[in-house]
């Protein structure tokens, strides 16, 4: 089995969640663009340690770590959407511009 | 051309229309419940590569808990629920098709010039083993991951509850 086309799914995944990030107003769907995003990281590290059939399974444990890692960043990114909407009474996140030069 | 050619060319097509689902609906609920699909196929293709121990995590921590989450948070941010014509920024519509088809071609361009490996489908990968592995050579980053976990929980705690000691109590 060839790894290329998972490789080419992988790149369409992380392209969708580029322009789900800079498209989406919404703060929690640019949260949910940034999880399309690592999730092509995990299928690149998932294909690539079985393509080179690595025995210490590097690419599997870097997985485990990004999936931490992610739920870590979305529950503190849900924490300050929610502490945002509390303040401005809104989630788009083109009104929050504060610190806009 | 065997059958798991096949089988693994309709997941993959799968993945990317549910993921195309996520970025382009106009319902908040509906990006929600294409993401548990993109996540479900994602676990499916982890079994395929007989990496069956990060398929399970997926399902559990991503389908069971980050979604749940995400859901919390699009309904306490009173998102509008159903089709709401505002949540895409129309501007930023051709610039975003530009960037991110660009960085798909150059992205494809780099992995099929360096990469036309073949995927070795192995018996499994024994959850034994890895669990070694990950206690005794990654040990350090483990410990540091867990620290990590720990100091979100807790600044999710500190930023997301209502300080009552700081609020006077005739404005309540």
């Amino acid at each position: 089995m060839s790894a290329q086309p998972f490789l080419i799914a992988a790149a369409g995944l992380f392209s969708m969640g580029i322009y789900g990030i800079l498209v989406r107003r919404n703060a929690v769907m640019v949260l949910l663009s940034i999880e399309l995003i690592l999730n092509a990281v995990n299928i690149n590290f998932v294909v690539f340690n079985q393509m080179l059939s690595d025995v210490l399974l590097n690419g599997q444990i870097f997985t485990v770590f990004i999936i931490t890692i992610a739920a870590a960043e979305v529950g503190i990114g849900l924490a300050i959407v929610l502490m945002l909407f509390r303040n401005r009474q809104t989630a788009n996140i083109n009104e929050f511009d504060l610190m806009k030069w | 051309m065997e059958a798991i050619d096949i089988f693994s060319y309709f997941l993959l097509l799968g993945l990317l229309l549910s993921a195309a689902r996520v970025v382009t609906t106009s319902n908040v609920i509906h990006a929600a419940v294409a993401l548990v699909f993109t996540l479900t196929i994602t676990a499916v293709i982890f079994l395929l590569l007989s990496a069956e121990f990060v398929g399970l995590v997926i399902v559990m921590v991503y389908i069971g808990a980050v979604i749940v989450l995400f859901l919390f948070g699009i309904m306490i941010t009173r998102a509008p629920l159903g089709e709401n014509a505002e949540l895409d920024n129309d501007k930023n519509k051709t610039v975003a098709l530009v960037i991110s088809f660009s960085i798909f071609g150059l992205f494809s361009y780099i992995l099929l010039d360096s990469f036309d490996g073949q995927i070795n489908i192995t018996e499994g990968t024994s959850t034994e083993i890895l669990g070694q592995i990950l206690l005794s050579r990654f040990v350090f980053p483990f410990e540091i991951v867990s620290f990590v976990l720990l100091a979100a929980l807790i600044g999710g705690i500190t930023l997301a509850r209502k300080d009552n000691a700081l609020v006077d109590e005739d404005q309540v």
